[in-house]
């Protein structure tokens, strides 16, 4: 509801708010140009006779004084009988140059309040900041839902593409644009009558004036009284008409005053009401407050990045919805997929799993989460792939489930599996599915294997839980979906060093350079310059897919932007498509792949001991962050290889980082020498120094194999005891950090 | 261009009631091209002194803005009683602004006169911008303005 409440009149909104939003910027610097060019005397240093008097000497036909908030004095003058009106300077009354408002500023101010259209414009206008108000607001509720609650509303924002950008574009702005639209939803309301007008308590004319003989308008003492920044407006009476008087206007009131006596009459100070009308116009124009003016400007110049990227997420969201039909009724089918999607990406994998369900025989029911029926009454499998949204909530197709679970039956031995999709980012990743999962547990249904995350919606997590899943149910399910894929950049080779042929581990360093090529416009626009050469770090990921293949294969970078190169570590994979296709490659030949940002896998930085584990090619990101240690904190490598002698991957480099104190210690286990020893091995035997180092509070990375991390994991669990700790502790506090293949 | 007409015999038969002959006078004002936004104008009567008698006619729909049309906002000391029924759009510049009202005769040569204050926001007041004496000799003869008026003309059928 919120977010269609924030979508539709975005959407709506977002061109004639781009007409408003610009105007604005442009009406926006106004205050501070007449500011710049205003002089302004100290207060207490000129009244408004003295300004009066100077005035006249220069305008002997003065009419009229006007003072601006921003500080521009401008006289109105006769002269032969020609009206004529200038800027003038308060401290001597001299003419500063004839007074002409820019026809230009007044075309835009019109069409930021009427679109040149008078009322029914300005009905429009105001129907525009009633929107912006709204969509201010649903905004903010939408991102502290996505923050996980009003508290961590300031805190960095995890996500990438259109969405991040809009959500950092929207807290930067959102103060400047809520107050622009609420002041503008005021001025439009009282306009038309929907908020009472503050009465402008008009002085009445006085009924009797002295009459007497003009005195020189410095001696009048009502004018001397008040000091000339106060100065709204001063209108002379009319030459040689002994009944008039000087109508006096200042920030605080408004009266007249006798041409003979100099005496205040009818004074009228401002209302409250006035003057809360009065700021809430300043407050929306700057006037006299430049600064705020600026504020407002610029908050307003995000409006046509927040228009487009709201659109674009929007557009996003809409073209991932399509679905599929519902497949087999709720009666017959015997396997059901139940979907819990925010964006609608979930979706696009549901619908792959549906499809290679029914080309295995099954008869498929596929349905929102929300949609989860009181019974399946054929049903032996009950799937659900949902993501999470915010801080561990559902998202919007599952956000009725746990209440319609507790009314499910399920039938006797009624399995489920519950697959998450989330971003490793985020501090709670795929709670939601974690949730379910427990739920779903204790109806009692049967759970065939613990919730798989997948990690910003990879496709190889995806293919290989399907494997597992195929595997148990004794089919082949062979998933493809690929959600994005991710535009790609040419590389080159320039590089390799190949290992470990000798003990058939066939493993090499690959160095590619980027073929520079440039980006067309709606790349630049839709901000995909980030996955065509986005600047990385080492332990992001480098995406290649095999000619012939769709699903690209992620590889841990050893190298950073800086660098100039991408360099991975590829330990060729027997029958492996892709590794053996990295490992045909020679110097010169070119190939396309993208990179994703990993951030869930970087050394903390700062003097944090930092331990490095890995095993054959999991070397590659580890030796990446100790070649970037040139603050020489310390870091400890525990490595395993095969043979010392043939896939020793980095030997030299290491040797180097080894002297120049980038690597604090090194060490090593080889399993086809003499110790026959694996890292496992090498960790327990450094068991009480790891011990300390934790103790002191450091963080451990592993890179490597699935079957070597657990080993780590384990061995770390027993080295931790002693201490009442265990991984899943380090790992809550961001202190052991995986990256497994 | 576009001519408004207005015929109001009616309310003006019934400020001033005391008369027996009423006479239609057309009022013409054209503006100048002085480049801002649609104007406020107030026709209305003096004496030979410049003293406020009544109201012709009022450009303009937002009466918080009337107090900018400075004589005769202080001639009828912003009654609302004194332009009720009297008023209509701004108007634009460059444009003409046509009103036929019913004058009693008496009214004609007897030494009053027709003025026309004017306003345009964040642009000067002016104040009898047009000062027209309401004769029968000047009736047809174009008056030029001292503001925003271009020209004044009255015509008396």
């Amino acid at each position: 509801m919120l977010r269609k409440l924030h979508g539709w009149p975005g959407l709506v909104a977002a061109l004639l708010l781009l007409v408003l939003a610009t105007t604005g910027v442009i009406l926006s610097v106004v205050p501070a140009i007449e500011r710049a060019g205003a002089t302004i005397p100290a207060t207490g240093q000129i009244s408004v006779a003295d300004l009066a008097e100077r005035v006249v000497a220069h305008y002997p036909g003065t009419e009229q004084i006007e003072r601006s908030l921003s500080g521009e004095v401008v006289v109105y003058y006769s002269r032969d009988r020609q009206p004529g009106a200038d800027l003038v300077n308060p401290l001597t009354g001299e003419g500063i140059a004839p007074y002409q408002p820019s026809a230009f500023l007044r075309w835009v101010k019109n069409l930021h309040r009427s679109f040149l259209l008078d009322d029914a414009g300005r009905m429009l206008a105001g129907g525009l900041a009633v929107m912006m108000l709204l969509l201010c607001l649903s905004g903010m509720f939408l991102l502290a839902r996505r923050m996980g609650g009003w508290k961590a509303i300031l805190k960095p924002i995890a996500g990438s593409g259109s969405s991040r950008i809009h959500a950092e574009l929207a807290r930067f702005a959102v103060i400047g644009l809520l107050l622009s639209a609420l002041t503008g939803s005021y001025m439009s309301a009282v306009r038309f009558g929907l908020l009472p007008e503050a009465a402008a308590a008009e002085p009445s004319f006085p009924a009797e004036v002295s009459g007497g003989t003009p005195a020189p308008v410095s001696s009048l003492l009502a004018l001397k009284n008040v000091d000339a920044n106060e100065l709204r407006e001063l209108v002379f009476p009319y030459p040689n008409d002994p009944s008039d008087v000087y109508s006096l206007s200042t920030t605080q009131g408004s009266g007249f005053v006798d041409q003979a006596t100099g005496e205040l009459l009818q004074y009228q100070p401002r209302s409250t009401g006035n003057q809360f009308q009065h700021w809430m116009i300043r407050l929306h124009t700057g006037e006299g407050l430049w600064w705020l003016g600026l504020i407002l400007g610029m908050a307003a110049l995000t409006v046509p990045a927040l228009s487009f990227t709201g659109i674009q997420v929007w557009w996003q969201r809409r073209s991932t919805s399509v679905r599929l039909g519902e497949g087999a009724s709720i009666e017959v089918a015997d396997v059901v997929i139940l979907v819990g999607s925010e964006g609608n990406t979930t979706w696009g994998f549901a619908r792959d799993l549906q499809n290679k369900l029914n080309q295995a025989g099954k008869k498929v029911h596929c349905a929102p989460m929300n949609d989860l029926a009181k019974r399946y009454p054929q049903a032996s499998v009950l799937f659900v792939l949902t993501s999470t949204y915010g801080d561990g909530d559902a998202p919007s197709s599952a956000s009725q489930f746990m209440t319609r679970l507790e009314h499910f039956q399920a039938n006797d031995g009624l399995e489920f599996v519950v697959l998450g999709f989330g971003d490793q980012q985020f501090p709670k990743f795929c709670q939601y599915a974690l949730d379910v999962d427990a739920a779903l547990s204790s109806k009692g249904l049967q759970q065939v294997n613990l919730v798989t995350r997948i990690d910003r919606g990879s496709a190889i997590q995806f293919r290989e839980w399907g494997e597992a899943i195929g595997e148990h149910m004794g089919i082949s399910l062979a998933l493809t979906h690929n959600p994005a894929p991710a535009a790609t950049a040419e590389f080159e080779l320039v590089e390799r060093v190949d290992y470990g042929v000798a003990v058939n581990a066939p493993t090499s360093i690959l160095r590619f350079r980027p073929v520079q090529d440039r980006r067309n416009l709606w790349q630049v626009l839709s901000f995909r310059s980030r996955s065509n050469l986005p600047s990385f770090e080492a332990g992001d990921l480098f995406g290649v897919a095999p000619p012939g293949d769709n699903t690209a294969r992620l590889y841990s970078l050893a190298s950073s932007a800086s660098d100039g190169q991408l360099e991975i570590c590829v330990r060729k994979q027997t029958n492996g498509l892709c590794s053996g296709y990295l490992h045909s490659l020679e110097p010169g030949d070119r190939i396309s792949g993208f990179i994703q940002q990993n951030p869930g896998f970087r050394p903390a930085g700062g003097a944090t001991p930092i331990i490095l584990i890995g095993a054959g090619a999991g070397i590659g990101p580890l030796a990446g962050f100790i070649r970037k240690n040139t603050d020489r904190n310390p870091m400890y490598l525990y490595w395993g290889g095969r043979n010392p002698q043939s896939d020793f991957l980095y030997q030299p480099e290491l040797g180097c980082y080894l002297d120049d104190h980038r690597l604090t210690g090194l060490n090593t286990a080889f399993s086809r020498s003499a110790e026959k020893a694996y890292v496992q091995d090498a960790i327990i035997a450094d068991e009480s120094a790891l011990r300390q180092l934790i103790e002191k509070g450091a963080q451990v990375l592993v890179c490597g194999g699935r079957d070597m991390a657990s080993g780590v994991s384990q061995v770390f669990d027993s080295i931790l005891k002693p201490l009442h700790m265990d991984v899943d502790e380090l790992r809550a506090e961001g202190r052991y950090l995986e990256d497994v293949y | 261009m576009k001519k408004i007409l207005f015929a109001l015999g009616l309310a003006a038969v019934m400020a001033v009631p005391a008369y027996a002959q009423a006479r239609e006078v057309t009022f013409s004002t054209q503006l100048s091209n002085y480049g801002g936004d649609g104007a406020y104008l107030a026709l209305y009567l003096t004496d030979a002194d410049g003293q406020y008698q009544e109201t012709l006619w009022i450009s303009g729909e937002k009466s918080k803005y009337y107090k900018h049309l400075r004589d005769w906002a202080r001639g009828s000391g912003l009654n609302q009683a004194e332009y009720d029924g009297l008023t209509g759009a701004s108007v634009s510049s460059g444009r003409t602004l046509n009103v036929t009202l019913e004058l009693d005769d008496a009214l004609i040569d007897s030494g009053y006169q027709v003025r026309v204050d004017t306003a345009v926001e964040d642009m000067r007041d002016n104040r009898s911008d047009v000062v027209a004496p309401l004769t029968t000799e000047g009736s047809g003869k174009s008056v030029a303005g001292r503001g925003y008026v271009q020209s004044f003309v009255y015509n008396l059928k």
